[in-house]
């Protein structure tokens, strides 16, 4: 086959055979993210939807400022705030899964070949489960009397339920879950090729197993600490499903305020802006790795 | 292997350990939640005895089943067109380097990239702009889009893995370029398509936030359905929807495993 690929009958139909799903992402997705940044810039429409021709930056001004009642303008600082907890929360979720995930990616790469991909299918399996029932699960858990309430009321050790639910430790604990897949599989393929002779001369030379891990095991797997860490701070900052169902009307995220624009508030452009910085900020996420992640390239 | 660094364990301890809680953190919510939804009292989190009525109540719903019928066939037609067309591309990124392959190829992977929310927002306002109503077509053609990826980047793998050899054994022995692909080819990169199609399959069957937004009246598909209850009110009917869910993709991931562990050259 590969031979015949010199001739202009081959490399047409090669040509023939990649555009089809080219075209279909170019069109039905690369054509929507201009449009929206398009819609961004121009007047809304009171009833959703927008006026085409009428140019405006309200869309971005919005974010900081609005009119006041009297006509002036005024500074809200809701719509930061929202931003802010986002990025809080997803720093939060990187922080956490890395702490929970290090220590089992560790301990599952010095396990024989066939045990480690055992393991590491089992971590896989809980990501195949449907978002929104990975974090239902946890209002069960997490409801005011529910059963992490009934378990440590039963048990004696606190007295009054503890009202996670609606929190933003709540919604913390759901993008943990939601996201710890994420973490766990690049750290494991950095750890798994790691020359673990390397921690043995460490501590033949005298470092203590602090040393050791900062001096010697993490930089030498920081390609993975960092793909892991903007794996899981992307979906992190996008969360709708984990503050929607978990968290309170006091810890909405970036992905809660897009989707209002679109269903009770009605503001097109207002919800293209903010979904266009998001895209902006993921994709400043996206080229972190390539300034701080080094040479090796992971999935 | 075995005795890798046999020396390193007792230095290394607390790590077990610390892989037990991760394991438990992982399952333990999933396990929770399997159990009460087969609960017999009328709380979702008050045990009062096993039974299965909340599955029959469920599964006997017509919503439920509306919803279960659209989300099927979304899944079914999106992940059948996203894989024919990423398998497509995927052969015809393979041999000689084609140019501009350096361009196209990061671009089918583009829709891993983007959160889901911006995807949805974007083919929203495109879809009303040129006016396609929201429904059925809509959502299968935009679940297409990220499906794609899915697909392409396991056909590829396996095509990137594929002894040339064999197929340019049949070329020596004058099969035609279309028998060669039909008799060699495809029976090699067949088990790939099938669980790129799987997982594309599995992908289209959770996706929520794309298809809330673009879905209209007649067409909820399951997750939507299952927000809509969970809305509602937290009750042993949800734990029971979200088990149908759960064991639905579960199941398809299994006979993906399956099909790359009977098929391993």
């Amino acid at each position: 086959m590969s031979r015949s690929a010199y001739n202009p009958a081959n490399r047409l139909r090669r040509y023939v055979q990649t555009l089809p799903a080219v075209l279909v992402i170019a069109l039905l997705m690369g054509l929507p993210m201009v449009m929206m940044g398009f819609v961004s810039i121009v007047e809304r429409a009171p009833d959703g939807g927008v006026h085409w021709g009428e140019f405006t930056l309200r869309a971005y001004s919005n974010f900081l400022f609005e009119e006041s009642l009297m006509g002036g303008v005024e500074l809200n600082t809701d719509y930061v705030t929202i931003y802010i907890r986002s990025f809080v929360l997803s720093g939060l979720t990187v922080v956490g899964t890395l702490l929970i995930a290090f220590p089992a990616a560790l301990f599952i790469a010095l396990q024989p070949q066939e045990r480690r991909n055992f393991y590491i299918f089992l971590i896989s399996i809980p990501f195949w489960v449907n978002l929104l029932v990975r974090n239902y699960a946890w209002i069960l858990l997490l409801r005011t009397n529910g059963l992490i309430d009934q378990a440590l009321i039963g048990s004696g050790i606190i007295s009054e339920p503890l009202d996670l639910l609606y929190t933003d430790i709540a919604v913390a604990i759901g993008l943990i879950y939601s996201f710890l897949p994420l973490m766990v599989m690049p750290l494991y393929a950095a750890l798994e090729k790691f020359d673990f002779s390397l921690v043995e001369a460490a501590f033949d030379l005298g470092a203590n197993r602090i040393k050791t891990l900062f001096y010697v095991i993490i930089p030498g797997v920081r390609p993975g600490i960092v793909a892991g860490s903007i794996l899981v701070f992307i979906p992190g900052l996008g969360a709708y499903v984990t503050p929607a169902l978990l968290g309170g009307s006091k810890s909405m995220m970036i992905g809660n305020l897009i989707e209002n624009q679109f269903g009770a508030a009605r503001d097109w452009p207002f919800g293209a802006a903010l979904s266009f910085v998001l895209l902006i900020v993921v994709a400043l996420a996206a080229s972190a790795r390539i300034l701080f992640g080094g040479k090796e390239k992971h999935l | 292997m075995s005795n890798r660094f046999q020396s390193l364990p007792w230095r290394l301890r607390g790590l077990r350990s610390a892989t037990i809680l991760l394991f438990a953190y992982l399952y333990l919510p999933i396990a929770v939640l399997f159990v009460y939804s087969f609960n017999g009292g009328a709380m979702a989190t008050i045990w009062e005895g096993f039974s299965v009525r909340w599955y029959g109540e469920v599964l006997s719903s017509a919503n439920f089943r509306a919803a279960a019928t659209n989300s099927l066939v979304i899944a079914l037609a999106a992940a059948g067109i996203a894989t024919v067309l990423a398998t497509m591309a995927a052969l015809g990124f393979r041999g000689r380097k084609l140019g501009g392959a350096g361009l196209m190829m990061p671009f089918l992977s583009f829709p891993l990239v983007i959160p889901e929310i911006v995807t949805a927002v974007a083919t929203l306002i495109f879809f009303i702009s040129i006016g396609v109503p929201l429904g059925l077509v809509g959502l299968i053609a935009a679940h297409t889009v990220f499906c794609i990826p899915f697909a392409f980047l396991t056909v590829k793998a396996r095509l990137d893995s594929m002894d040339e050899t064999i197929e340019r054994a049949a070329s020596d022995l004058y099969a035609t370029p279309l028998k060669g692909f039909y008799y060699v080819t495809l029976p090699l990169l067949w088990p790939a398509v099938m669980s790129g199609f799987l997982l594309a399959f599995i992908v289209s069957l959770d996706d929520f936030i794309i298809s809330l937004f673009l879905a209209g009246p007649s067409s909820t598909t399951l997750p939507i359905y299952m927000f809509g209850m969970i809305r509602l009110g937290v009750t042993p009917a949800v734990n029971a929807i979200s088990v149908v869910i759960l064991v639905l993709s579960l199941a398809v991931v299994g006979v993906a495993a399956l099909i790359n562990r009977f098929n391993r050259i």
